[in-house]
């Protein structure tokens, strides 16, 4: 059974995991260790369940009323499953970006970045204001739009709005952050400023990120989950899973011989 | 091109265009005829006292349809204050909440609530609260029937406008943390509010030229009601009454009145115009 690699401190451990969809099991068994504070990098063909697997990790799957998990997922040692805990409370800690930027268009760019926290009962304009500066800072951001913080958030570029995202999940201060394809619809311009950001995040989180790119999993990660047919095949280092994988099928895949 | 057909392809094209243009001009003539034949015999007899004044007893000259404007839009008031919270709310179940078993059986039935004939809704709340006396004719049942229509309008075009805001605008505030409830009133609502106030304005716009369920409900008069126990008139029921009256005075004042009337639907229609310009122009 595949666990940390380096033995350093898990964010995140996941135990025997497996997500339905009515009968058909879309994660299969998976355990794995998020190492604290590094990038963490999930591979597969599509179709493999690595969205599924993101999704179980702060319950958005449930949003899907045909779904239903198995095993445990601890978050520091706290089961996020438990009984007593609330979906609401997890996806404060563990946040979410999407492939598809989705910044709401009714709201400023200073809105969008503030909205986890105000609708959460957060008024106090000076904690919104520092808040928002940090955020912005963090996505790379806050130079490009620090003298238009009312302007609309979907004035802005396919990549601006990403990185816009970026900065709302963190404006939270969760303490993982998931990523599900963030750059797959962006430009390689854009692409490269959102791994440069991914890089400089895992400074203070933990990141988690699903790519069809196997560049950018090379590039940007720390540790590389191969995932195949629901199931994780091999986890480990990023540098070991793409020069010296241990099972054919992931040297298959990082070489581009299918998926 | 040396196509053999190649005249008889031109010919059919240029009938079918021509055909399609024709119906089309078909569509809007009656409109255009509607309002010549109002604006002839009604804008005449448009002036300050057919706004302000009462009617005057059978067979004088004069007087104005205020009473009936005024009763028009209070019974649209209440007809808003019942049909749109319970029509929204209704929408705003259909389209976040509910199993699908049960969200199909509430739409099939509120799409059969959109046709029963208006007349059906008047005799329904003849029945509750006009033969039972409570209150019996008056403006309160009038604003109940109407409202009553207005629900399952409300709530099918709120469903359908709710359905419209991306899925990933939810997904987005539920993974900051957000609670479901929070999510739906200040995401997808605002998301959406345009389109919910369009259906509301429409809804209106089609229950303020209801008459036959007015004549079982508010029943009409001829004075200011102060009460809404009492009877009230409206300008549809006012119409009706003066069309069919013997005096040339009062079809003249139902031709103004008719004016009126498709004048306040057609400016809550360009209303909704105006708020819709620039409806999806945001859309990401």
């Amino acid at each position: 059974m595949p666990t940390d690699p380096n033995n350093s401190a898990a964010a995140l451990t996941v135990r025997g995991l497996s997500v339905f969809f009515g009968d058909r099991a879309a994660v299969k068994n998976v355990s794995i260790d998020i190492t604290a504070k590094a990038v963490t990098a999930i591979i597969g063909p599509s179709g493999c369940g690595k969205s599924t697997f993101l999704r179980a990790i702060n319950r958005m799957h449930e949003l899907n009323p045909d779904a239903r998990m198995e095993g445990e997922i601890k978050l520091f040692d706290e089961d996020i499953y438990s009984r007593t805990v609330q979906s609401v409370t997890v996806r404060r800690r563990i946040g979410m970006v999407f492939q598809k930027s989705n910044p709401f268009p009714t709201m400023s760019i200073f809105e969008n970045v503030t909205v986890g926290l105000r609708l959460n009962g957060i008024r106090d304009r000076k904690i919104l204001a520092e808040r928002t500066e940090e955020s912005l800072r963090m996505a790379a951001l806050w130079d490009e739009v620090k003298d238009r913080l009312n302007a609309p958030a979907v004035s802005l570029s396919g990549g601006q709005q990403q990185r816009l995202c970026i900065a709302r999940a963190l404006a939270v201060q969760p303490e993982v952050l998931l990523m599900d394809e963030p750059a797959s619809a962006l430009d390689p311009l854009a692409t490269a400023k959102i791994e440069d950001l991914i890089v400089s995040l895992k400074k203070d989180y933990t990141i988690v990120i699903v790519t069809h790119n196997m560049q950018q999993a090379a590039r940007a990660s720390d540790f590389t989950a191969f995932f195949y047919l629901g199931e994780l095949v091999e986890f480990g280092p990023t540098t070991k899973i793409f020069t010296n994988p241990a099972q054919k099928r992931t040297e298959d895949y990082v070489t581009g011989r299918f998926g | 091109m040396t196509a053999p057909n190649h005249s008889w392809r031109n010919f059919k094209n240029a009938f079918m265009q021509t055909l399609a243009c024709v119906c089309a001009i078909l569509v809007v003539t009656p409109l255009l005829l509607v309002f010549y034949h109002l604006i002839r015999e009604g804008f005449s007899s448009i002036n300050l006292a057919f706004f302000t004044q009462l009617p005057k007893p059978e067979g004088e000259t004069g007087g104005g349809m205020g009473n009936a404007i005024v009763g028009t839009f209070v019974l649209l008031a209440q007809a808003a204050v019942i049909g749109v919270p319970v029509g929204v709310l209704g929408g705003v179940f259909l389209s976040e909440y509910g199993g699908t078993k049960l969200n199909w059986a509430i739409r099939f039935a509120a799409d059969i609530l959109n046709g029963v004939p208006s007349i059906n809704w008047g005799i329904v709340i003849y029945g509750l609260m006009v033969e039972s006396h409570l209150p019996g004719y008056s403006a309160l049942a009038g604003g109940v029937v109407l409202g009553m229509m207005m629900i399952p309008l409300v709530m099918r075009t709120t469903e359908e406008v709710l359905q419209l805001v991306p899925g990933g605008y939810r997904e987005a505030a539920l993974a900051l943390g957000i609670a479901k409830w929070k999510t739906i009133v200040q995401i997808v609502i605002r998301t959406a509010l345009k389109g919910i106030v369009t259906g509301v304005l429409l809804a209106m716009a089609r229950v303020a030229g209801e008459t036959a369920p007015l004549m079982f409900t508010a029943f009409g008069n001829q004075h200011w009601t102060h009460n809404l126990t009492e009877p009230i008139s409206a300008l549809p029921l006012q119409i009706f009454t003066y069309a069919i009256g013997p005096y040339n005075d009062q079809h003249r004042q139902a031709w103004a009145g008719a004016l009126v009337l498709l004048l306040l639907v057609l400016s809550i229609n360009i209303g909704v115009r105006f708020l819709t310009r620039d409806r999806f122009q945001q859309k990401a």
